[in-house]
């Protein structure tokens, strides 16, 4: 057993293609790191923004959406609702100071295993270098959202250190 | 202040906050007459000279209804939203910071110490070369002076004490205000009931898009605009435009008042029902009027496409979060590397 960090990673694959990429990647018994825990979803249209911020909020690392190709989509257009969102969605989480690299957009058709597989590999990697999030304990302090309220005898002693 | 045991008594009370609210209150014209009519003030400092002893030496419950506005930012609020709760039947989130944080909780987005080195260092006029700062006790020979302590967090007020309703808007409109007022006066006087406990009270239960007059299509945009940029088309939605515009993720009760005046909603009166995080759905919502480019463009064209768009707004997280950051899932930002 080594100690290296294995990030947790929660994966919204669409029913589709990605999640079919999933499946293909497994019947194919490709190796890959299996830190990612699949949700299946109709569409990666329907990964609304407060899923992505909830999964970070209660202890994923990193969020992985995965849909058809633009032009492949399903439902016509649900994979560039998604493009949109998530651009927008990733320059705002820069500003709550959550590295780019932890949410991340690939596009899997149903035959792209390998391509899926890899994109879990690269993103993996990528958050064990920038470690662990624990929004609740690093961000929030324990215990939870209160955890700042410390009387004033101590924030006073803090501020006159 | 003499008291008439048989009036309900009305507390209101300002923690961090304009005066906004106190003002919205003032706003129900004459009607505040029908107020003091059927109320006894017992605290509201905005108006009279109560002292939070008078507040300590009611008995717990003594006031029936209380008022709340403002956020909860150093220990004085704190103090205070403790104690009025002790000694109130009825708590009222009153206004957006009581709320869910409102602009006071945008300080979330950076830390305590990047504030505190901003007002009383950084600034050009400021000569604080030995970095004096507040502290919030000072002993000295003839006692000990105490300043309230600055938290790190703002807080919203039901984050810290027990709440029974809320009351959006920044601040309230005073239709709102009066309906409310009618229907705590009904129950008060003719014990009618009163709303579930927890229920936003004073708004609607759809979103702004749907009171507001303004013509909408369907239609995308290359860019977007600040407000001092353009001037918007009238009878036109604003989103269209480019003006970024919160009402298709804000709850309704304001009437539409900015957007009829050419100016995007802020988005004051909270999320939809159902709604934790305002910001996001916003996210969702701007990001179906974002020209992707045409069909069967690369993927790498659509993505420059859609980042140029967003490339014309430049602070997200303040635009869409500027009134809900405290009821926010994320609450606050990791601040080793954002206020540095």
């Amino acid at each position: 057993m080594n100690n290296q960090f294995e990030p947790v990673i929660l994966g919204f694959l669409c029913n589709w293609c990605s999640y079919r990429a999933a499946d293909l990647a497994g019947t194919a018994r490709i190796h890959y790191a299996p830190n990612m825990r699949p949700i299946r979803v109709m569409c990666s249209g329907r990964v609304d923004p407060q899923f992505v911020l909830k999964a970070l909020r209660e202890g994923a690392d990193g969020v992985l959406i995965a849909g058809c190709h633009p032009g492949e989509c399903h439902y016509v257009n649900g994979n560039i609702k998604t493009i949109r969102r998530y651009l927008l969605l990733r320059k705002m989480l820069k500003q709550w100071g959550i590295e780019e690299e932890r949410v991340q957009l690939v596009w899997a058709s149903a035959s792209e295993g390998k391509q899926l597989a890899e994109a879990v590999d690269r993103m993996t990697e990528m958050l064990r270098a920038l470690g662990p999030l624990r929004w609740n304990e690093t961000v929030l302090g324990q215990p939870g959202i209160n955890g700042d309220m410390a009387p004033a005898e101590t924030l006073a002693e803090e501020a006159s250190a | 202040m003499t008291t008439n045991p048989e009036k309900p008594k009305l507390a209101m009370y300002w923690a961090a906050s304009c005066g906004g609210c106190e003002i919205s209150v003032l706003n129900l014209g004459d009607r505040i007459l029908v107020i003091d009519e059927i109320f006894d003030i017992v605290f509201f400092p905005a108006i009279a000279d109560f002292k939070y002893d008078d507040l300590r030496s009611y008995p717990d419950g003594y006031i029936d209804l209380c008022l709340f506005n403002g956020a909860i930012r150093n220990s004085e609020n704190e103090e205070l939203a403790h104690l009025l709760r002790q000694k109130s039947k009825v708590m009222v989130a009153y206004g957006s910071c009581a709320y869910e944080g409102c602009i006071p909780a945008l300080a979330n987005l950076t830390s305590r110490d990047f504030l505190l080195n901003t007002v009383y260092v950084n600034q050009p006029t400021n000569d604080n070369p030995n970095r004096i700062m507040p502290q919030p006790r000072y002993p000295m020979e003839e006692g000990v002076l105490e300043l309230p302590a600055f938290y790190e967090n703002v807080h919203s007020l039901d984050q810290i004490v027990d709440v029974d309703y809320y009351l959006p808007g920044c601040p309230p409109e005073s239709h709102q205000v009066w309906a409310v007022m009618q229907v705590v006066i009904q129950a008060l006087t003719k014990g009618s009931p009163l709303p579930p406990k927890g229920a936003i009270i004073g708004a609607g239960e759809v979103a702004v898009c749907e009171e507001c007059p303004l013509e909408k299509h369907e239609k995308t945009i290359t860019r977007f605009y600040r407000p001092y940029e353009i001037t918007p088309e009238p009878d036109v939605c604003l989103l269209e435009q480019g003006l970024i515009c919160m009402g298709p993720a804000t709850r309704n009760g304001c009437g539409a008042l900015c957007p009829q005046v050419g100016m995007g909603c802020r988005g004051c009166y909270g999320p939809l029902p159902g709604v934790v995080d305002q910001g996001a759905k916003m996210i969702s919502a701007i990001a179906s009027v974002i020209d992707a480019g045409e069909p069967g463009m690369e993927e790498e064209d659509i993505e420059l496409a859609i980042k140029a768009v967003i490339d014309t707004i430049p602070d997200p997280a303040g635009t869409f979060y500027r009134f809900s950051m405290a009821h926010s899932l994320l609450f606050r930002a990791k601040t080793d590397q954002t206020s540095t």
